[in-house]
Parts: structure tokens; sequence; C-alpha cells
């Protein structure tokens, strides 16, 4: 018996959506759909999420914290990419600021399409999103889940060093400029 | 001196299923209020043992001592209450239990958790008068700060006590962490301090909290169910209907009002302690 399929709590990341998505993601929690009555719950907290719902392609600004995001949920999790744009970039997807859907930052379980994605869909995707969960907690339970995190970690410092050194570099030039 | 290990064996066993029950009940009714179906009964318990199926995630290891600390504390407060021992011992080793739940969220380091913190200490200032009156009316009334004694009284509490009894069902709305005064940490999602003064605890840790909050509002209840306890049988009824009653009561506050600020909290806190508690207890010194 396991009870993470039964109160799957959810983190709603706006990536660059037109806030359509994003409607359509908080009318499931109204009196109309209700999510509560399969235990789901809106929370603003990473920590305590075991579901990622990502409305909105990803751009270069906020790619970085939608891993941030991703790495403090603690497993089991799964994410749900909610919308055209969420799963591939959609109609923005030319821009140039834009890196394409969720998929091309985190790892991505499950793809609920639409522009905008109706509310039974996205339902739809957090309960086929629950068997995932349910796979990983398996696999965490018998130890074969292994943290993803390791070497985007190594990643994530070798950027920020870069960053670093840069930042580093100009001031040194700034002040020679001086 | 059996009934006394029974009735604290019965608490540490009974208090986390009635407390998550009541707690089930609690989201059921809110959602009834808002036009919803709401969750399952169980649904507290399911979330409890989810957050024992996760990974465990700590910032910082002092933080679950400090929070199995916590746990320790309300058990051990409780399970004084309600084996008939002094109310005051049992006061302050509730205030001791917070303390580590408010050290345990400035260990964490994040800025939500340690403002949710310092908005938990301010909550204690706004409760803590009221709940040392109580006492001290108990104390009036029955010549006795002994829990047992005070049960078997032979007089209902409530009467002479009736101003102490709304003030501590005032202060129940900060314990319960209700709307308006769910400053430190609010049940439901989404608010400024993400989820205050828990921000930070997740997994078992958070499961803990959880109960340890099971626990509390059980004994709190209890604190309602002294003012009408008076040995017989129908004291008993009436108590535990009147908890109940009280229990509801501030669901529907928490589903009626808006958070307020935290001056609010205080000066409303106080007041009414000064005006219920203080003048109901200066004419139980003259009677
Ligand atoms: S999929 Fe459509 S509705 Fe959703 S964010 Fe993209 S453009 Fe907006």
């Amino acid at each position: 018996m396991s009870y993470v399929t039964k109160s799957p709590w959810v983190i709603h990341y706006d990536g660059s959506s037109c806030n359509g998505c994003d409607i359509e993601v908080l009318a499931c929690l109204t009196p109309m759909y209700d999510v509560e009555r399969f235990g789901i719950i809106n929370t603003g907290n990473p920590k305590h999420a075991d579901v990622f719902l990502v409305t909105g392609s990803v751009n270069e600004q906020n790619k970085g914290v939608v891993k941030q995001i991703y790495e403090q949920m603690p497993e089991p999790k799964v994410v749900v990419a909610v919308g055209i744009c969420a799963n591939n970039g959609g109609i923005f997807r030319e821009c140039y600021n834009i890196m394409g859907g969720v998929d091309t930052v985190i790892p991505v379980d499950v793809y609920v399409p639409g522009c905008a994605a109706r509310p039974e869909a996205i339902i739809d995707g957090v309960v086929k999103g629950l068997g995932v969960l349910e796979e990983k907690r398996k696999a965490l339970a018998s130890g074969q889940l292994t943290a993803p995190a390791a070497p985007e970690e190594s990643e994530q410092a070798e950027e920020q060093e870069a960053a670093s050194e840069e930042n580093g570099t100009e001031k040194v030039e700034e002040k020679e400029e001086a | 001196m059996i009934t006394t290990i029974i009735s604290v064996v019965a608490y540490v066993v009974l208090a986390p299923l009635v407390g998550g029950l009541l707690a089930g009940l609690d989201r059921i009714v809110s959602a009834r209020m808002q036009g919803r179906v709401g969750p399952p009964l169980l649904q507290p318990f399911y979330d409890v043992f989810k957050l024992r199926e996760k990974e465990d995630i700590t910032v910082n290891n002092v933080q679950d001592f400090y929070v199995t600390c916590f746990f320790f504390f309300v058990v051990v407060t409780g399970a004084f209450f309600f084996a008939g021992g002094d109310l005051l011992l049992v006061i302050f080793t509730l205030t001791l239990a917070s303390v580590f739940l408010i050290v345990a969220a400035f260990s964490s380091n994040s800025p939500y958790s340690q403002i949710g913190a310092e908005r938990e200490l301010l909550q204690m200032m706004a409760y803590e008068p009221m709940v040392l009156l109580t006492a001290i009316g108990f104390y009036m009334t029955e010549g006795s700060f002994k829990v047992k004694d005070i049960i078997s009284g032979g007089a209902m509490d409530f009467l002479p006590l009736v101003g102490v009894f709304f003030g501590f069902i005032f202060i129940l709305t900060l314990k319960f962490r209700k709307s308006p005064f769910d400053l430190s940490m609010s049940h439901h999602a989404h608010q400024e301090l993400v989820k205050g003064l828990v921000t930070e605890f997740s997994g078992k840790t958070m499961a803990l909290i959880e109960v340890a909050h099971w626990y509390e509002n059980i004994f709190l209840l209890g604190f309602v169910f002294l003012f009408f306890a008076n040995g017989t049988i129908w004291g008993a009824v009436i108590g535990v209907v009147v908890c109940l009653l009280a229990y509801f009561l501030e669901v529907f506050i928490d589903n009626n009002f808006a958070r307020m600020k935290w001056q609010v909290a205080i000066n409303s806190a106080w007041l009414v302690a000064l005006i219920l508690g203080v003048i109901n207890l200066f004419i139980v010194y003259l009677i």
C-alpha cells in the first residue's frame, strides 16, 4: 500500500506562460473541479511538493529557477508539463530567449497538450503522473533510484564559477579603465 | 495510580487518532463551506504516511533533533495533563515544546522560516497571558492547580469562569493556527512566507510536526473540557460537546476571516485577557 498516490501535493511554476494555462491550473482548485477530492493540495513550497506542474516554456532567465525548484523537491517526484508551450515551446518557440519545452532543462514525466490545456486534461495528467510517482517510490524503496542531482549540481557549480570569474574580470577591467 | 497510567496510555495512543480525524473533519467542513466536496475523512493520515515515504532532505542535522524534542515535549505536556498533574507544569512544558519548534525553524537559516519563527514568538507573547490567567482562574475556584482535583471538583467551573472561558476560546484561534491569526504558518497553501515556520521541514520531520499538532490540539481541547468537568457523567458529556463546538467554531472563524497583522493579534489577545480574564478573576476574588 502506497500513500504517495493518495496525497500528491502540487507546486505550480509559471515559466513563460501567457497565463492561459495558469488560469486553467487554478481552475482545477475551484468548486467546479475541486482536486482536493483526490488529496491534491497546491503548495507553494518545493520541499513539500510531489508533483511539479510547469506551465509555459522555459526561457534563458528562468531555467535556473526551474532547475532549482526541481532539485529542492524530495524524491519521489514527477514533473508534469502543462500546455503546448511547456511541451515544446508552442507559439513562443521561435522567440530569441526561449529554450523550448520544459524537458530542455529537467526530465519531464507527463506531457499535457492543449492551448490552453483544459482542467480535465490537467487533472488527467496529474493522475497519470501518480502512476509514475508510485514507480519511483518503489524504486526509491528498493534503492534503485539514484539521485539525478549530482551531475547537475557540479554543472551548476561550474557555471557559477564561470559567472563569478566573468564578474571578477569585468570588475578588474573597470578599475583599469577608471 | 492505575487509572493515571491508563489515561496517559490512552492519551498517547488515541490522541493522534482523534486529532487526525478532527483534522480530516476540519478539511471536509472547510471544503463544504467553500462549496466544494473536499478530501476523504482520512486524508490527514494519508498525508502523514505519504510524508514518511518521502526522501529525507535536511538543511541542517540539528533541526531534526529540535523537532524530535518538540514532538516529545508536546506528548509529555499532554501526558502530564491527562495524568491529572499540575496545570502550571503543563503550561510550562508546552511553552518549552513551542520553544523547540521555534529554535528548529531558526536553525534552518531560511528567511521564510526565520520570519515564521519570529512571528511564532509574537504569537506566544499574545496567547501566554490568557493561558496563565486560565490556570489562575482554576486555582481560585477549585483551590488547586492539579487537573485531578479540578476534574473531580463538585462545581462546574464554567459558571464562575465564564469570562476566562471565552478568553481561552479566543486564544485557541492562535493556538490552532487558524485565520485571522495564522501568522507564523498557515494550513492553507500560498502565503507570503511560503509555509512559514515549517518551510524547511520535509519528509519524516514534517510528518512528526503534523502528528505533534494533533496531540497539541487534543490537549488544548482537554483544557476546554476542564471548564465543564464536575465529576459527573453529565459534566463530561457537556464538556465533550462543547469541545467539538469550540473546534468547529474555530473552523468557522478560519473560513470567514482574512489574516490580520501581528499588531492586531497581540493587541486583541491582550485586551481580551485584560477585559475577560482579569475582570472575571477580580469578580471571583470578591465573591
Ligand atoms: S499553451 Fe497556450 S494557453 Fe498555455 S501558456 Fe502556451 S500559449 Fe498560453
